[in-house]
């Protein structure tokens, strides 16, 4: 049997979101909020780990009440309990004040054996709030998981792929993993289960019912950094056609290359 | 016929260029056959057409010589249509792939035939419509997409190419250039040449330039993906769906089988779901709430037609997933089978069920592995023969009796040779043996008229090679 967290983020539901040029915020009008891409892997990974070794998946976010229509998605794929953290003291957390804020979340509902996060998130693309939650519960944890297996004894045995490099760790429990984009096919939203949980209410954790209640260590106050400027990097394209024969194209293709040099 | 000749050769130079006209082992294997490569004939010659007006002169010379002409776009066909059986020259419109105009007022866009289905697809995305049809070759131009009048998978909502097309600029065989049918919501004028040049596969004119409708891009698309147990209870759940008026956009069809080998071809698994057999339903609509209520009832449906459980499919990774298993299926399955047939017969949608049901002792007797998937939505499957390795002799004569059986019981249920992918040079005994001897003649004597020398793609559809 075994206990696990999944956190998750409600991003903006379409890939292609444009920033406004002058505030830099992003135009979310219209656009309906989504479960990251990046956090079905892991949902996917601890519905089949349940269905391996037995037990209870929960899942975590941090966000405004509409994030609930996102927790409600893992639901329907098999989740078994949801919990959202959304507080207006929350409001502009960065990546510190979020990990304090998920970590505080864990500990209130009580230490799982097993914390999953996805790689990262579509919207931030930081890849932090992962390690910083282990830090912060002072557990072991591993980024880009792509393989879990029994360990024995209370352990497990954790794949990572890198660029250059597989590796594979025997991780006492509790730990957190941060998991590969692609290490599984996430399952589809059950249309049964939607059904049957049409009643279901998400549990909202207000700081009221965190361990650490001091504001001053959440939202902006609690963020150690802050964003200065937002804006959507420019991209030139050019293309070129390179008539004549093969050998013609091949020379004027050599010779923009070395023009530009790239070799 | 004529072959190709030195002097053949100056003249085609003279038109395009040396650059542009090959002959003999200048040309690529790749032209001598189409996607299926069940027929194979190298051409004479290959004219790389940039211009309407190139195509009026190389015409109007090949006319003059009784050289054939096969007008060609990607070669993502799969009867053959784009080989030249009887010799002659291979007209290459993949050049001509400029997206010419857009009136976004009356909704239409005007495009050379070399512009391809994906390419036409974004740009309407990009400027706020939709180009409905949309057939699983997405690399197949939009020229080849006419000549065959393409289905594809939206037609149950949104028609077949045919009902896209608007106005149509042809070459014609003796090199003159008209346009036929007008950028008009209606046309009652006379007969239309428009329409019998769509889907004539090449054999009536050269398609330089077409005006096709578009429409607005829908606010929302969400797809749903019902598993059955066995593909009857699925298929018999597929009348109920289209006649609940929720108005689907897509119906298709998937295989357990169908499913395996795209997962073993692509190295990706597909999403999971219960049974031998799925439904992929898509709805498109003004607003996403809209989209999901029509979702529910059709699952809902499927769940009171012994659906085990329905799947929500509303992201774009979920579609992606989703999506490109099912377009890859045809890859798939040739991959798993070294060489294959298809036969794509189209048959009331209510009887798509007791045709399926008549594929395995179609394979039994004919000693080939059958593999099928389709468009339950409108009756329209795509039933493959694979050669497994297996003789020469025993494939030939697997494919005969094979096919037989298939045309013969899809006639017996009301159906049709060709949905989508045409009737090319492969079907044409097929189509005959449907229609009979006295519509054969009607096409070739309409065929005489467009193309008195019978240069345009000769041996293909209602005429025999020479």
């Amino acid at each position: 049997m075994i206990k696990i967290i999944v956190c998750m983020k409600q991003v903006p539901g379409t890939n292609k979101v444009a920033l406004d040029p002058v505030t830099g915020n992003m135009k979310r009008d219209g656009t309906r909020g989504k479960l990251n891409p990046f956090d079905l892997f892991a949902v996917e990974e601890a519905l089949q780990l349940r269905e391996k070794f037995g037990g209870h998946v929960t899942v975590l976010s941090m966000g405004p009440l509409q994030a609930e229509s996102s927790l409600k998605e893992a639901l329907y794929m098999g989740a078994d309990e949801a919990y959202l953290v959304s507080d207006r003291a929350l409001g502009g957390s960065d990546v510190l004040a979020t990990s304090k804020a998920l970590s505080e979340a864990v500990k209130a509902i009580g230490m799982p054996d097993l914390i999953l996060c996805g790689k990262q998130t579509t919207d931030g693309d930081t890849a932090q709030v992962g390690p910083e939650m282990a830090e912060m519960l002072g557990i072991p944890h591993v980024s880009n998981a792509t393989a879990f297996a029994d360990g024995g004894e209370g352990a497990m045995l954790v794949t990572t792929t890198l660029e250059r490099s597989e590796c594979t760790y025997s991780i006492k429990l509790p730990f957190l993993a941060s998991v590969e984009k692609d290490m599984n096919m996430p399952r589809l939203p059950s249309y049964k289960r939607m059904k049957a949980l049409s009643e279901y209410e998400v549990n909202v954790l207000s700081l009221a019912d965190l361990q650490d209640k001091d504001p001053q260590h959440y939202g902006t106050n609690g963020s150690a950094t802050s964003v200065e400027r937002v804006f959507a990097p420019e991209h030139d394209k050019e293309r070129s056609f390179f008539r004549g024969t093969a050998r013609e194209a091949a020379e004027a293709l050599s010779g923009l290359l070395a023009k530009e040099k790239i070799i | 016929m004529k072959h190709i000749t030195e002097t053949d050769r100056s003249q085609f130079y003279a038109i395009v260029g040396e650059q542009r006209a090959l002959f003999g082992n200048e040309i690529s294997e790749d032209y001598s056959h189409d996607e299926l490569e069940g027929v194979h004939c190298m051409p004479e010659g290959l004219i790389k057409v940039r211009t309407a007006e190139e195509v009026s002169a190389v015409l109007a010379y090949c006319n003059e010589r009784r050289i054939p002409v096969v007008t060609r776009g990607s070669g993502t066909g799969l009867v053959g249509a784009a080989v030249a059986v009887t010799g002659g020259i291979i007209l290459d419109m993949t050049a001509m792939n400029r997206i010419k105009s857009l009136d976004e007022t009356n909704m239409t866009v005007t495009v050379e035939p070399g512009v391809l289905l994906m390419e036409l697809a974004a740009f309407a995305d990009e400027h706020g419509f939709l180009y409905p049809p949309d057939p699983g070759e997405k690399t197949a131009t939009i020229g080849g997409n006419i000549s065959t009048n393409a289905g594809g998978m939206r037609a149950v909502k949104y028609g077949v190419t045919r009902d896209y097309v608007m106005s149509l600029t042809c070459v014609l065989a003796d090199g003159s250039i008209e346009t036929f049918g007008a950028a008009t919501v209606k046309n009652s004028s006379g007969y239309s040449l428009k329409d019998l040049i769509i889907g004539s596969e090449g054999t009536l004119c050269v398609i330089v330039e077409a005006t096709l409708r578009l429409v607005p891009k829908p606010a929302a698309t969400v797809s749903v993906l019902a598993g059955f147990d066995t593909f009857a209870n699925a298929v018999a759940a597929v009348p109920k769906i289209i006649c609940s008026g929720t108005g689907p956009t897509a119906v298709e069809f998937l295989t357990r089988r169908a499913i395996s080998l795209t997962e073993e071809y692509l190295g990706r698994l597909f999403p999971k779901f219960p049974g031998e057999a799925a439904l992929l339903l898509t709805y498109d609509g003004s607003s996403e709430r809209d989209v999901m209520e029509r979702i529910e009832q059709s699952a809902e449906i499927c769940i009171g037609e012994n659906a085990i459980d329905c799947y929500i499919v509303d992201t774009e990774e979920r579609s992606g997933a989703v999506w490109k298993a099912r377009g890859a299926f045809l890859e798939a399955i040739k991959a798993s089978a070294g060489q294959l047939d298809e036969c794509d017969v189209v048959v009331p949608r209510a009887n798509i069920e007791a045709f399926v049901a008549k594929l395995m002792p179609i394979s039994e007797e004919s000693g080939l592995r059958i593999e099928y998937f389709g468009h339950a939505g409108d009756g329209n499957l795509h039933v493959y023969l694979c050669r497994d390795g297996v003789e020469q002799e025993k494939w030939d004569k697997g494919l005969a009796s094979g096919f037989d059986a298939m045309y013969e019981y899809a006639k017996e249920l009301g159906g049709m040779v060709s949905g989508e992918h045409g009737i090319g040079f492969v079907k044409r005994h097929a189509l005959k043996s449907r229609i009979g001897e006295k519509q054969i003649s009607l096409m070739a004597g309409i065929k005489h008229v467009f193309d008195p020398n019978g240069i345009l793609n000769p041996g293909k559809v209602c005429t025999e090679t020479e």
